[in-house]
């Protein structure tokens, strides 16, 4: 574990919106191959840690550091293509769109049509579903029909297998659980071991202490925009994250 | 649930939701059926088998279906563009004005002053669209507002321009344009037809249509995917007003004349086309087939009535029924299929 090279620093990062300082002085690092769970109070600044990192917010001070370099992401896009990527709490799928537009949003795979005029290559969009899908165990028969008509794991399916495609060395998910049923949980979870076992890095928030502990290699607490503690799971347990969480 | 059932209930679903789909067309195919017995019973001759209705039918249809499928991106990107009517106006003053120009202070030949015409009227009207454009991408300001407000500096622009007058063209090539026909087909609707292939095309077949249609269902998703938003909204826009500047070039040929109120009458037929096609004001759904056959519902009423000799004013009436039923067949859609889920 510990030899696995450093794939992101976070050091010392503060972050204000107006008067409310929702990050002050955090550092976490994050290995190849390991999961590391945000966990804290609602507010406590998880979201904005992870939205710094994805490029959607610039931090006011300290640095973010990707392979040992120091980057800056002016927006999302730039952290996706140094390979960070992003699954938010609202998912942001394109509900009218199928599985493979919503995979491919933004890049669309294109081909030509009669030889000459560039189209979009949908089959190449719907294929690349399938086999996604496929590789999350996630079934998903209808590769035509808008996601709005998905159920709420299929939906998250969708959303994880949007990240996976595009081979990002980093995957930072919010609260991926929250919205699941008991099964569909378990699928997420059991997907998050097999993004670790491909050396995957993956940074999740959740507020499910059965979760974190099923899948975590440290637990990194936030409260109130501080970094109250990091824990491994087996020199922790329940109470004490939850002490963290809520101080005293 | 089980299996039998599940697959049954998604047949009933795919009958239904083709049956919502294809509503525009089937309104028209019912208006056709309506105005055929109509003219069987009471002419004793057909109304649809006959070149002179269809043409005049497609000509009826070409002016709201142009601003029609600028509206329809628009529409599908969650916006809308209340200025299509009077930049068509500004654009028809204007591009009568530069073929009057570059034949009579350029010395053009009558052919390149009519090309000089076409090319200032969809010239100019990339200044509303661009306008209108930055308002809502770079200030936020809601569509509505900021096209309502292009509306008025659009119309006072146009009435200004004109002298408050129509402006004249005397230009036999342009007249051609605005009226010939080639094979008896009018010029017109050969022009409208390219276009609508054209924006079929675009919309149906390259990611800035796929965005539109991203962009229109989460705004989110679309800037996330790292879709550059405001560069979208701002062609939108333009796409919307170079719709309604052809519009208005080509008004100035078919009567010989640009006029500011070219277009009045026309903004609400352009979103009525787009909304019977099937496009939701939500924004997210729509398509140009769609609003080729709302524009072409439109058209049939519009000469259908004047066919059968029933008082024009009818039209307003049915037109106005038949956006109301569009709308409500697309509400009864979202009940029954838009909170469906898999499991
Ligand atoms: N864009 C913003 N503008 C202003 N304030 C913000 C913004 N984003 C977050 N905040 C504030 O920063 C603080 C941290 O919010 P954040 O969303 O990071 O919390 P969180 O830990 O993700 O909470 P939750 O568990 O509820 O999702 C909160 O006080 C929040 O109100
Ligand atoms: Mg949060």
């Amino acid at each position: 574990m510990s030899s696995a090279p450093v794939l992101l620093s976070v050091n010392n990062v503060s972050k204000h919106f107006g008067g409310v300082e929702a990050l002050r002085g955090v550092s976490m690092d994050l290995a190849a191959g390991e999961v590391v769970a945000l966990a804290g109070d609602n507010g406590a600044g998880k979201s904005t840690l992870i939205k710094a990192i994805s490029g959607v917010h610039r931090v006011d001070g300290g640095e973010i550091l990707l392979s040992g370099r120091r980057v800056d992401f002016a927006t999302p896009s730039e952290a996706r293509a140094s390979g960070i990527e992003t699954i938010y709490q609202d998912l942001a799928l394109a509900d009218n769109l199928p599985v493979g537009a919503n995979i491919f949003l933004g890049r669309e795979p294109k081909r030509k049509a009669f030889g000459f005029l560039p189209v979009l290559d949908r089959k190449k969009m719907a294929d690349a579903a399938k086999e996604t899908m496929a590789r999350l165990d996630f079934h998903v028969e209808r590769f035509r029909a808008p996601v709005s008509t998905f159920s709420g794991g299929q939906r998250q399916a969708v959303a994880i297998g949007r990240a996976i495609y595009w081979n990002a060395q980093i995957l930072i998910m919010d609260e991926p659980t929250a919205a699941l049923g008991v099964p569909e949980q378990r699928k997420v979870v059991s997907l998050i071991k097999t993004l670790k076992d491909q050396g995957k890095g993956v940074i999740f928030i959740s507020h499910n202490l059965a979760d974190i502990f099923a899948v975590a290699d440290r637990i990194v607490v936030l409260r109130r925009g501080v970094k109250a503690g990091e824990r491994t799971p087996a020199e922790t347990n329940g109470d004490e994250i939850v002490r963290l969480m809520v101080g005293g | 649930m089980t299996a039998t059932a599940t697959s049954a209930r998604q047949e009933s679903h795919g009958l239904l939701s083709m049956i919502v789909e294809l509503r525009a067309w089937i309104f028209l195919l019912l208006l056709v059926i309506f105005f055929e017995v109509w003219a069987r019973s009471a002419y004793g001759q057909s109304f649809v088998i006959n070149a002179y209705n269809l043409q005049a039918i497609g000509i009826f249809a070409t002016a709201p279906l142009l601003l029609g499928l600028g509206q329809t991106f628009v529409i599908i990107s969650a916006g809308i563009d209340l200025s299509v009517g009077f930049t068509m106006g500004l654009a028809a003053v204007v591009s009568a004005h530069a073929a009057n120009m570059a034949s009579g202070v350029l010395g053009l030949d009558l052919f390149t002053a009519m090309l000089f015409g076409l090319v200032a009227g969809i010239g100019v009207a990339l200044i509303p669209g661009l306008v209108n454009g930055l308002l809502i991408a770079k200030l936020r300001v809601p569509p509505f507002i900021g096209t309502l407000g292009m509306y008025g500096v659009a119309r006072g622009a146009a009435y200004l321009l004109a002298g408050g007058m129509t402006v004249p063209v005397s230009n036999a090539w342009y007249a051609w344009i605005g009226n010939g026909r080639v094979l008896g087909v009018p010029i017109l609707v050969i022009i409208t037809v390219i276009v609508v292939l054209l924006m079929h095309y675009l919309l149906s077949q390259t990611r800035f249509g796929q965005h539109t249609y991203a962009f229109g269902a989460s705004r989110a998703a679309a800037v996330r995917s790292g879709i550059n938003v405001s560069s979208l909204t701002i062609k939108l826009y333009v796409l919307s007003a170079v719709c309604a500047g052809l519009a208005g070039a080509l008004y100035s040929g078919r009567f010989a004349a640009g006029a500011a109120q070219a277009g009045e009458p026309l903004l609400l037929d352009s979103i009525a086309a787009v909304v019977i096609g099937g496009a939701s004001l939500f924004g997210g759904s729509g398509n140009i087939a769609g609003t080729v056959a709302g524009a072409l519902v439109i058209a049939t009423i519009q000469y259908g009535l004047v066919f059968i000799n029933v008082e024009p004013f009818w039209q307003f009436v049915a037109v106005g029924v038949v956006i109301i039923i569009s709308v409500l067949v697309d509400q009864s859609q979202r009940r029954l299929l838009g909170g469906r889920k898999d499991e």
